[in-house]
């Protein structure tokens, strides 16, 4: 087998990912496709990116050696990958930088975001304020509730912050929400999906937007350790800081990939998140993926404590990484993610995001089944300033 | 010769477009369904479009996502839509009918169980709002061998090369979107609408349904001067969701839709 070179011209990861919309949009993503392309051969575009990054983000982050939970473990080594130290506290603004950028290329006045934690509308907010785009964020009523805090900064940075009151009132209705936006202000109109799903290019170039993370952390591995890592660890909701973490490794074959699911309150009880983990190839907001889904193909509920878990599809280059058997993928429960949070902050004096610790908590399970002088890294997506109320609230504090 | 095909034929001799009113199966009730569906063509319906519910209709508006909601509440399942249509033939074999949803349901049944249950309830056209052309090459044939039009769109922005691929994969008639939006929006420009529905009705050799924006029988009658047939939704259902029981909402749909088939059968085609 050749090196990895997916997707497809189609967009296809195998029988995945592929364009399943409206066809008012097809010619949409047809232009966003071919200006995406025309970017990334262009110098000037790919060198204002970098200096973006380095300059309005904060990159490179580093890859810390979490020295205290590795020895309370007693087994493998955990490096954590600190995307939470970017600017805007997390992985998203990496491929928010790279959408904004396009955009302004496009000569597109206005962006559109869908966010589900509020981290992918945060930095939508921050970077369309930096470029001077007028900015609209659809995000579910339930998760306006759940992360109130991540509202007001979008708000605060210049963002409008629609609430999307349709099916579940979550991630997936307010990502329906910004294509049917999307559908009817098409002309001027850029939408930044926030994750590796979605219909052809997106997902590809989310991706290539966040691979920034994995050749970082290839790099910084190989200088602290002198090899390659043993493991990568990393959550997956939509999953764009995994695939940003494993790209760059999908042909390093002893490099184990895991990716791990919100297992919410556990597998049987159906209140999770977790469609690799449990369910079936179908078709959803423009790519074929694994879906949570009943018998009839209507999208089911999914629970997670972490709002930015809490979809029912995934992105499908993670599909195809599943059936090849190049990544595993795992759930973590509420409960095990709560207990790898408080862990965490109490090794390492990091509090990391609720969807970060699902990542955690199966590298704590992980790492004491390994050798002392094997590796893991575990993506640290993002901080966890925005959960306290939702911590707080589990244990009956009211901030 | 098809029941669509048979309709636009004999629509072409009457020189007039035809109505196809858009309903959710099983809103406003489960009951409901098939008596609507008569009461429509008794008002003067030429084809029905039954909406497939979904859980996640991206491409519609508010009217027809809370009628989606409201029938999977009430536990519609793909197979009793295709149930609804079977029953509906028993004492109709005339009037065509399409079935209108998104892919994932009919992939969880399976393209070909579904076509060949379609075939068999009845079905004629098949709309999928999310299978492009490009990615539903496998659909359509599928549904073509079971003798169901696979019915594709075309929208405002869709360039000369989109509407070249329909023509290739698409057969009884061509939906287009009047306006970039979703369904239940009003702001089409009909004069731009309807020059461009000339242009592909000669470029495709199918004939094409407009849709999306169409609420009253003033428009109805400026959209059938240009098209082969007129689709009514959204609006429809807004009166459907008002009514509490079946006879009401039966009494509301046949009240509503009569202006509209005064409209079709008194507009005569231009440039057609």
């Amino acid at each position: 087998m050749g090196a990895y070179a997916l997707p497809d011209a189609s967009g296809h990861y195998g029988p995945y990912g592929g364009r399943f919309v409206a066809e008012t949009l097809v010619p949409a993503l047809e232009e966003l496709e071919h200006a995406y392309q025309e970017a990334q051969r262009d110098p000037e575009f790919r060198a204002e990116l970098h200096s973006e990054l380095r300059q309005f983000v904060g990159r490179p982050n580093p890859l810390y050696h979490a020295g205290r939970v590795s020895k309370e473990l007693g087994g493998a080594q955990i490096y954590l990958k600190r995307e939470d130290l970017n600017h805007t506290g997390a992985h998203k603004i990496n491929n928010a930088v790279g959408q904004a950028l396009l955009a302004r290329r496009m000569g597109k006045k206005r962006v559109i975001a869908e966010t589900g934690a509020g981290q992918h509308g945060v930095a939508t907010a921050t970077v369309a304020t930096r470029y001077g785009m007028e900015c609209l964020v659809y995000m579910g009523e339930e998760d306006i509730r759940r992360q109130s805090s991540n509202v007001f900064r979008m708000r605060l940075l210049g963002a409008q912050v629609a609430a999307v009151r349709s099916g579940t009132r979550t991630l997936k209705d307010a990502l329906n929400e910004a294509l049917r936006d999307w559908v009817t202000n098409v002309e001027n109109t850029f939408y930044v999906i926030g994750t590796v799903a979605g219909p052809h290019p997106y997902p590809a170039m989310v991706r290539d937007f966040h691979r920034v993370i994995g050749d970082e952390a290839r790099a910084q591995c190989l200088e602290l350790t002198g090899r390659l890592p043993d493991c990568l660890i990393a959550c997956v909701g939509g999953g764009s800081n995994a695939i940003g973490l494993f790209y760059p490794f999908i042909d390093d074959k002893a490099v184990r990939m895991i990716g791990v699911e919100a297992g919410g309150l556990g597998l049987s009880t159906g209140q999770h998140a977790a469609p690799l983990t449990t369910g079936r190839p179908g078709v959803l907001h423009g790519n074929r993926t694994y879906l949570m889904e009943d018998e009839d193909g209507q999208i089911l509920p999914t629970h997670s404590i972490s709002a930015g878990l809490d979809y029912p599809g995934v992105g499908p280059e993670h599909a195809y990484l599943k059936d090849a058997g190049r990544a595993e993928y795992v759930a973590a429960t509420d409960e095990e993610a709560l207990a790898a949070f408080h862990r965490l902050c109490r090794t390492e004096g990091i509090i990391p995001a609720l969807e970060t610790a699902h990542a955690l908590a199966h590298a704590f399970r992980l790492a004491p089944t390994m050798r002392s002088d094997q590796t893991i890294i575990v993506n640290l997506s993002g901080r966890g300033d925005k959960d306290i109320h939702t911590v707080a609230a589990l244990e009956g504090i009211h901030l | 010769m098809s029941r669509l095909a048979g309709l636009f034929a004999q629509l072409q001799d009457a020189g007039r477009a035809a109505l196809i009113p858009f309903m959710t199966a099983g809103d406003p009730s489960l009951t409901v369904t098939v008596p609507l569906m008569h009461a429509l063509v008794a008002a003067g319906a030429d084809a029905i479009e039954l909406g497939m519910p979904f859980s996640d209709p991206m491409a519609d508006g508010p009217s027809i996502q809370r009628a989606s909601e409201r029938a999977l509440a009430r536990g519609v399942k793909l197979r009793m839509v295709l149930e609804w249509v079977r029953e509906f033939r028993m004492t109709n074999s005339h009037t065509p009918i399409i079935l209108m949803g998104y892919l994932n349901p009919v992939e969880a049944m399976g393209i070909t169980p579904f076509a060949e249950a379609a075939a068999t309830a009845g079905v004629d056209g098949v709309i999928l709002v999310d299978l492009t052309p490009e990615e539903g090459r496998g659909e359509a044939g599928v549904l073509q061998q079971h003798g169901i039009d696979p019915i594709f769109l075309l929208a405002p922005t869709s360039g000369p090369e989109r509407a070249a691929t329909v023509r290739s994969m698409g057969s009884g008639f061509v939906y287009y979107v009047s306006l970039r939006g979703i369904t239940g929006a009003t702001q089409a420009d009909w004069a731009e609408v309807l020059q461009r529905v000339q242009d592909l009705r000669q470029q495709l050799g199918l004939p094409v349904a407009i849709g999306f924006g169409i609420r009253d029988a003033a428009t109805v009658a400026q959209v059938a001067a240009g098209a082969d047939a007129v689709v009514v939704g959204s609006a429809l259902v807004d009166q459907l969701a008002e009514c509490t029981t079946d006879q009401e909402a039966i009494a509301a749909a046949t009240r509503f839709i009569e202006p509209l088939v005064q409209a079709v059968r008194t507009t005569e085609r231009s440039g057609v």
